[in-house]
């Protein structure tokens, strides 16, 4: 960045540089105009109003305090679940199973819900939140176990138990939680109220507590902490990090079983805080989502929780155009091509400061 | 001056016109329909949309329309935002909807929800509606069991609610009234909406000898499946003779038009009926497709009888004894089941093979 600046004999002509700040904010709210832009270009071309559908948009994602909440509801589970997927990559395992983290949280959390009958709230809420952390993690201590110990690859182990974990939410849904009243369809007893998760605001429930903790946590241990250094240096070079004497298997089992009671706390969420029983198809996706926040946020824990609520604004958005008229199909293609600019931004961004950090170094460099 | 009564003119011609055009909307009603699947899957959620298309056609009705909304607390947000958008009457056209349905209900009086029954629940301002499906699958069944050849048949079943597994029920009663050695395998995708699981589905029944597959799924691909082995499939939700017109024997097919038609009527006359309803062959809301070529007949004047029969009540499906895949007799001989109890089905008849998942 300025460092070249440092050398004045041997730089070129000091041009004028935008601050990182301007580029890194500029390059962004670039990307989401362009993709807008293009956007506009298939809706007209589609015979809808771009100008009405954007709108529509923004105001069901945004634009009453209905919207708000709803996309703030949506925002938590992403959260969390991003946060734990955020951890695992920032030391480089793929954990990508936190689909599967998140409903073995729910299954634990359900359980408790399921057969606490007469138990006060007191006793249920933090009961099953601390089950919906302990199953995501233990969900996810198996593929990372088998990482640590047999070697084996956790994108395949930990991607395989999602499919595992859901066809146990399948099984206990359609079996021996089925709710009686409800004809088979494969959904549990509603809780009791004591297992309700407390509303903060509107439909936002006390998950949005957890996230926001969670990030801040997230960002001290992994900022300002030893550990977070040696989870940093593991994720640059294992090799390095086991020379430096920092034990890879012990943290890996650590940011592993992290990672899987963030997703955990999100099931946990999920079941008590939104939909008040345990059901077949609990989250869309959420787990998966969480991969992309994670990586769109970079990593870092505070901008994960700021790309999960744009992130849930843009799935309301999608149903919200479709209410005003718009195909699936082209409410569809919009998200994914907001998302694919916005990508696109990042990796212009990286190329950007690259080529500085090149320029600046080579400016330094002797003749 | 002159520009001044232009634009008077103008202002004047414009309010009226808009006063006339937000009298014509108050006029006409608005009608919000929520789809499990896309409108596209030439099935369960096509024949909705031809109901919707109805609706706009007849009453002149305002209507959107949702797709492929997850059977989750998604819905209730769709239904919130129809709700605010001045979209009150909402046909939420899933079963696992109603759940949700009913907690916006509460909480929006005004509204009209009609969801997909059997009611878990209603309140004041929900209906559900549902069709005798059973009693179309019954004559599938003896078209089915009349065809086949090797003698195994294959059903491609979705959610195990008890809905479904009184179809797989009765298909293997009609089966078996004209063929009683064929043999009624059942594979469970457990979702209403997947094209390729549910050609998975077919495909693996195919692969065990059936000759016949019948499916309860939302979109023709058990029939393409069976089409594509050359052997011959039944169809479901709509008339699925151009997927595969070799292969189609016959299928069950929706009809919401009537149904929707007039609920919507009474909604704009201020009658709204809370209720549980069923159709059926008698009111046509189940009805036959076309039956193939090939189908002799005497099968078809058999299956006509039957269709006649059942609609006036004279003939009835599920007659004792009935006995369960335990062995355990479940209606005794003599007995004929009452609606309640043909919507507690959790279990399968004696003889069809593939469990529930839901049997204990």
């Amino acid at each position: 960045m300025s460092t070249g600046a440092a050398a004045p004999p041997l730089a070129r002509p000091a041009r004028a540089e935008p601050p990182a700040w301007v580029e890194a904010v500029g390059v962004r709210a670039g990307s989401i105009v362009a993709a807008f832009a293009v956007g506009a270009v298939f809706l007209a071309a589609t015979g809808h109003d771009p100008a009405h559908a954007y709108r529509e948009m923004a105001v069901g994602a945004f634009g009453s305090s209905f919207a708000v909440e709803q996309t703030l509801v949506k925002a938590i589970p992403l959260a969390l679940a991003g946060l734990g997927v955020a951890l695992a990559f920032t030391m480089g395992l793929w954990n990508v199973g936190a689909e599967g983290q998140l409903a073995v949280g729910a299954l634990a959390a359900s359980w408790l819900a399921l057969s606490a009958g007469g138990l006060p709230a007191a006793v249920v809420l933090p009961g099953l939140t601390l089950l919906g952390a302990l199953g995501g993690a233990a969900w996810a201590l198996v593929p990372a176990a088998l990482r640590a110990y047999a070697g084996v690859n956790e994108i395949i182990s930990t991607l395989m138990l999602n499919y595992v974990a859901l066809l146990w939410v399948d099984y206990l849904v359609f079996g021996a939680w089925a709710d009686p009243t409800a004809f088979s369809f494969p959904y549990s007893r509603r809780f009791p109220e004591a297992a309700h998760l407390p509303r903060l605001y509107g439909d936002v429930h006390a998950g949005a507590l957890a996230a926001l903790v969670a990030a801040a946590g997230l960002a001290l241990l992994l900022g300002r902490t030893r550990w977070g250094y040696e989870i940093r240096t593991i994720g640059a070079s294992q090799a390095a990090a086991r020379y430096a004497g920092i034990p890879v298997r012990r943290r890996i089992l650590l940011v592993m079983a992290t990672s899987g009671a963030l997703a955990g706390l999100a099931g946990a969420g999920e079941v008590s805080g939104v939909i008040h029983r345990i059901q077949q198809g609990l989250s869309p996706g959420y787990g998966f989502t969480a991969i992309i926040v994670a990586w769109v946020a970079q990593l870092r824990p505070w901008a994960v929780v700021l790309v999960a609520v744009l992130f849930a604004a843009l799935l309301n958005g999608g149903f919200v155009l479709q209410t005003a008229g718009v195909p699936a199909a082209i409410a569809y293609m919009l998200q994914a091509m907001i998302l694919t600019f916005v990508l696109a931004g990042e990796y212009l961004l990286r190329r950007l400061r690259r080529r500085r950090a090149v320029a600046a170094a080579r400016a330094l460099a002797p003749p | 001056m002159r520009r001044g009564i232009g634009v008077l003119v103008t202002v004047v011609v414009l309010s009226l016109l808009a006063g006339l055009g937000a009298n014509a909307a108050q006029a006409r009603p608005r009608v919000a329909f929520i789809y499990v699947g896309p409108i596209g899957d030439a099935g369960w959620t096509f024949q909705h949309d031809q109901a919707r298309r109805h609706l706009a056609a007849t009453l002149n009705a305002d209507t959107r329309y949702v797709e492929s909304v997850p059977e989750t607390a998604e819905v209730a947000r769709v239904m919130e935002q129809f709700i605010r958008q001045g979209y009150t009457t909402i046909f939420a056209t899933a079963f696992g909807y109603q759940n949700f349905g009913l907690e916006v209900a509460r909480r929006h009086p005004q509204a009209r929800i009609i969801g997909i029954g059997p009611a878990i629940g209603l309140a004041p301002n929900v209906k559900t509606i549902y069709g005798r499906i059973w009693e179309g699958r019954y004559l599938t069944g003896i078209v089915a069991g009349r065809m086949t050849r090797t003698n195994t048949i294959g059903f491609v079943a979705a959610h195990p609610i008890t809905t479904v597994v009184a179809g797989v029920n009765a298909f293997a009663l009609g089966v078996w009234s004209v063929n009683p050695n064929a043999r009624i395998r059942v594979v469970w995708t457990r979702t209403w909406y997947d094209p390729p699981k549910e050609k998975a589905a077919a495909k693996a029944l195919l692969d065990a000898g059936a000759d016949v597959v019948a499916q309860h799924q939302d979109t023709p691909s058990a029939l393409q499946a069976a089409a594509e082995a050359g052997k011959m499939g039944v169809g479901s939700e709509s008339n699925m003779q151009r997927f595969a017109p070799g292969a189609y024997l016959t299928g069950t097919i929706w009809d919401w038009r009537e149904v929707d038609a007039a609920i919507v009527r009474g909604i704009m006359a201020g009658q709204f009926t809370s209720e549980d309803y069923y159709g059926g062959l008698a009111d046509k809301m189940v009805t036959l497709g076309p039956m193939h070529a090939r189908v002799p007949a005497d099968t078809v004047r058999l299956v006509e009888q039957r269709r006649d029969e059942i609609a006036r009540g004279t003939f009835q499906i599920f007659r004792g004894p009935l006995a369960d895949q335990s062995g355990r007799e479940r209606l005794p001989a003599g007995k004929t089941m009452t609606l309640k109890e043909i919507l507690a089905f959790d279990w399968l008849l004696r003889g069809i093979e593939g469990q529930a998942p839901t049997s204990r």
